[in-house]
């Protein structure tokens, strides 16, 4: 195991790196001149030119290329072009909204989607685990901005129960107001990241119960239940858990739009931002932070599963 | 037992609350916290580093001051300058600074501080929009603390409008684009980037106290989210509205006050005045008839904004209604067409930014303009494309674009500006202006200037935007017309 988490991580740097190389090459293909942007109309030549040299964009790419890559070695992700502030305190700061954010949602619809999933599963013949199949449909099927901004016309503007946007200015210094400002989105998210868990949760399930060890289980004298919860729930474990992964790194990812349905300032937002402005910087710190965060997860959810399933430990078990 | 004198305590006590709380309901509460909803975040804290229109609309006036103000109805009057006089030639400027006025860090005012201001403009390496219009200055200097001369290469009768731009930023304050130090009524209290930014009243001030103890400007990128956030009472006011179709939300006059004022945006179809047809006048005023921008207005704002004649708005001391110059008249237009030997029309690539209004304004004016055969392509862009391809390398037949600016009927006076609009007396008339000795004189020559741009039809100038402000019914005091986005906090109130 030791053996195999060092090899991982050495992998996970290098992935990061290579992540790194193509963003910074990708972001100087696109079309369009950062300094213009940064200046807007009126700006003459020797202004645009003046930006260029402050922002370092009259370089050539390999020179720029080679800064780049000695500030990342010493974990600086570079000054903003426009705010000309250190790119890495304020993805913290907005870490703070964005980390909280999608680790609720999740948490949320785990909490939904395991029973539920497993319900519809089992009782897949009733009516009721006909109507929760049904319902995470539909819920695959809604946008997610859409449902934000049902919960804000609802909640928010006609109720009054909570605010339809923003976050607090003083941060988690006042914890109750930025819990408030979080529900609707978290619970917003977790509706649609719910439902599409549900679906596995519940397919899942469905393996595991025409799996023959159950069936051994239950011949030995277990309860279906009983069979469900020492057999069935482990082995259903593996498969769900790299699509919790994928659902978790993708939510991290897709939290733009509800940050903006939201006025949330975390860091889909800046990423939104920082494209606009044509900000390289702010963009690729970003990405680089959220790919890093995606590769932590998928490493986490491999270890998640060697631990459930020895078979996967095993060298000479079925992965290596 | 216990319970008869908690009850009476009790209701003792609210009644004396409801007592106090009665005067309250009429009265304004200097220490309340303005919470005010924009869309427009400034990037960082200083204006001359590219921060966009959000800094003005936070700071100007407001935490820095400058020796003028642009007031909200287009006049300029002195702060910082308790006296001007100018030399007989006109080229040497003379300010004597207003006594007792400190930086909010305490450092008092000094002539070192504004000369080091000005110069932060002009600087070789500056960023600042405003700096064109400083370039005549040829030298500042502090003769003695309260006193700042301006020398200038010619006449410049706007000299103290422009330096209404030029914050005094205390000599000694170091990177201020992410603090500040002012002297203005407020100072800064919290940056959150991409969020806030909240300003507290500053105790020290020189001039009147602030009748609020201190404003937060929240930021919002989408419109329906800053208008949420107006509905379930999280902010008192909101500065400007793009979208008419929120409106509606607001008409309960008990809650809100919609106010309209005039604003400086001005949406324009630019042609490129080099390239044939364009280059051809008669095709131009043709093609200004044929534009029903009454009902183009109506299609986007509504009842509000107003048509425009010319690219001057009402609150430029030279503005004139030059409606009639090419009202709307698809006949003569036709015929205006066949005399410029386009009498089977023509076809046209007209770029168009890909926000709002402008998609939908190229389409009406597509269709407007089918009507007297003249074919028009959408060609929809980026901001970023318009710069590149458009305003730099003028790579382009005509174009859609909101100009923003106040005062800015000084483009068409330079021919090497984006459109190549190039009439040697218009550039005359503008360079005369702003070398006249009274504001009469300049007023008299840019009115000319107008009338003939007008006459040349040398953009078709659709509409000016309205500016609509909505605040909750228990504010006033706010900005109406909110002129280069700036937005006075000093004299805002709030009752309860």
């Amino acid at each position: 195991m030791t053996r195999y988490l060092l090899r991982r991580t050495l992998v996970l740097a290098l992935s990061l790196i290579a992540a790194g190389l193509v963003l910074f090459v990708l972001l100087r293909l696109l079309p369009g001149d950062p300094a213009a942007a940064l200046l807007g109309v009126g700006a003459d030549e020797a202004q645009i030119a003046a930006a260029r040299k402050q922002v370092g964009s009259d370089q050539p790419v390999p020179v720029q290329l080679l800064h780049f890559l000695s500030d990342l070695a010493r974990f600086d992700l570079g000054r903003s072009f426009v705010s000309n502030q250190s790119v890495l305190p304020e993805i913290l700061t907005r870490l703070t909204i964005t980390l909280p954010l999608t680790l609720l949602s999740f948490l949320l619809a785990l909490a939904l989607a395991l029973p539920l999933g497993i319900i519809a599963a089992v009782r897949a013949d009733r009516w009721y685990g006909a109507a929760i199949s049904g319902l995470s449909q539909l819920g695959l099927a809604v946008p997610v901005f859409w449902v934000g901004i049902l919960l804000v016309w609802l909640v928010a503007v006609e109720w009054r129960l909570l605010p339809a946007s923003g976050f607090p200015i003083s941060g988690w210094a006042d914890p109750v107001a930025a819990i408030r400002a979080l529900v609707l989105p978290v619970v917003t998210i977790a509706i649609v990241m719910g439902a599409s868990l549900m679906r596995y949760v519940r397919s899942a399930t469905l393996d595991v119960l025409g799996a023959d060890y159950l069936r051994n289980a239950r011949a030995l004298g277990e309860t279906r239940a009983g069979a469900l919860i020492r057999h069935g729930i482990r082995n259903g474990a593996v498969p769900v858990i790299s699509v919790l992964g994928i659902e978790l790194a993708s939510t991290l990812l897709g939290a733009v739009v509800v940050e903006r349905v939201f006025a949330l300032p975390g860091l889909g937002s800046m990423l939104l931002l920082g494209i606009q402005q044509r900000d390289y910087p702010s963009v690729q710190g970003v990405l680089l932070v959220s790919t890093l965060l995606v590769l932590l997860i998928g490493f986490a959810a491999d270890i998640a599963q060697r631990l459930i399933d020895p078979r996967l430990r095993d060298p000479a078990g079925r992965a290596r | 037992m216990h319970i008869l004198p908690k009850l009476a305590l009790a209701v003792g006590a609210s009644l004396m609350s409801l007592a106090a709380a009665v005067p309250a309901l009429a009265q304004a509460d200097p220490s309340a916290i303005i919470r005010i909803g924009s869309l427009y975040e400034p990037q960082n804290l200083d204006n001359t580093a590219g921060a966009g229109q959000g800094i003005n609309e936070a700071f100007n006036d407001n935490v820095y001051e400058a020796l003028f103000r642009l007031n909200d109805d287009g006049s300029v009057e002195p702060v910082l300058a308790a006296d001007h006089t100018v030399s007989e030639d006109g080229l040497t400027h003379t300010f004597t600074l207003r006594e007792g006025v400190t930086f909010h860090s305490g450092d008092p005012l000094t002539a070192a501080d504004v000369k080091h201001s000005i110069e932060r403009v002009t600087a070789e390496d500056s960023k600042s929009s405003r700096k064109h219009s400083l370039a005549t200055i040829t030298g500042v200097e502090a003769p003695d603390d309260r006193t700042v001369v301006v020398t200038l290469s010619s006449r410049s009768i706007s000299l103290p409008y422009n330096l209404s731009y030029v914050w005094i930023v205390n000599d000694a304050a170091q990177d201020i684009s992410a603090s500040e130090d002012g002297t203005g009524p407020y100072v800064l209290d919290n940056w959150k980037r991409g969020s806030a930014i909240s300003l507290k009243a500053f105790d020290d001030y020189w001039g009147e106290a602030p009748k609020n103890g201190g404003a937060v400007f929240t930021y919002f990128t989408e419109a329906a989210a800053l208008d949420n956030a107006l509905l379930t009472d999280a902010l008192d006011i909101v500065t400007s509205i793009q979208s008419p179709d929120a409106l509606a939300q607001f008409e309960d006059t008990d809650r809100y006050t919609i106010s309209e004022g005039k604003s400086t945006v001005k949406e324009i179809m630019a042609y490129n005045d080099r390239v044939a047809p364009f280059d051809n006048v008669k095709v131009r005023k043709a093609l200004a008839r044929a534009i029903d921008k009454q009902k183009l207005l109506q299609a986007i704002w509504g009842d509000r904004g107003m048509v425009l004649g010319s690219f001057v708005p009402p609150t430029d001391p030279w503005y004139e209604d030059l409606t009639g110059v090419d009202p709307y008249d698809p006949e003569s237009a036709k015929a205006l067409l066949a005399e410029a030997g386009l009498g089977d029309g023509f076809t046209f690539t007209l770029d168009t930014p890909n926000y709002d209004p402008h998609p939908i304004t190229a389409e009406f004016i597509k269709a407007e303009l089918a009507r007297i055969g003249v074919t028009v392509n959408i060609n929809i862009i980026t901001s970023n494309e318009w710069y590149t391809k458009i305003y730099q390398a003028h790579d382009f037949q005509a174009t859609l674009q909101e100009h923003v600016n106040h005062r800015d009927i000084v483009f068409y006076g330079n021919p090497d500006f984006y459109w190549g609009y190039d009439n040697p007396e218009v550039t005359r008339l503008i360079e005369e202006a702003e070398q006249a000795e009274t504001e009469a004189a300049q007023t008299e020559k840019l009115r000319e200037a107008n009338r003939i741009i007008a006459e040349d039809a040398a953009s078709n100038w659709l509409f000016l935007f309205p500016q609509i402000v909505i605040a909750d019914a228990d504010v006033t005091g706010y900005p109406v017309n909110g002129l280069n986005s700036q937005f006075f906090l000093r004299d805002i109130q709030k009752t309860n």
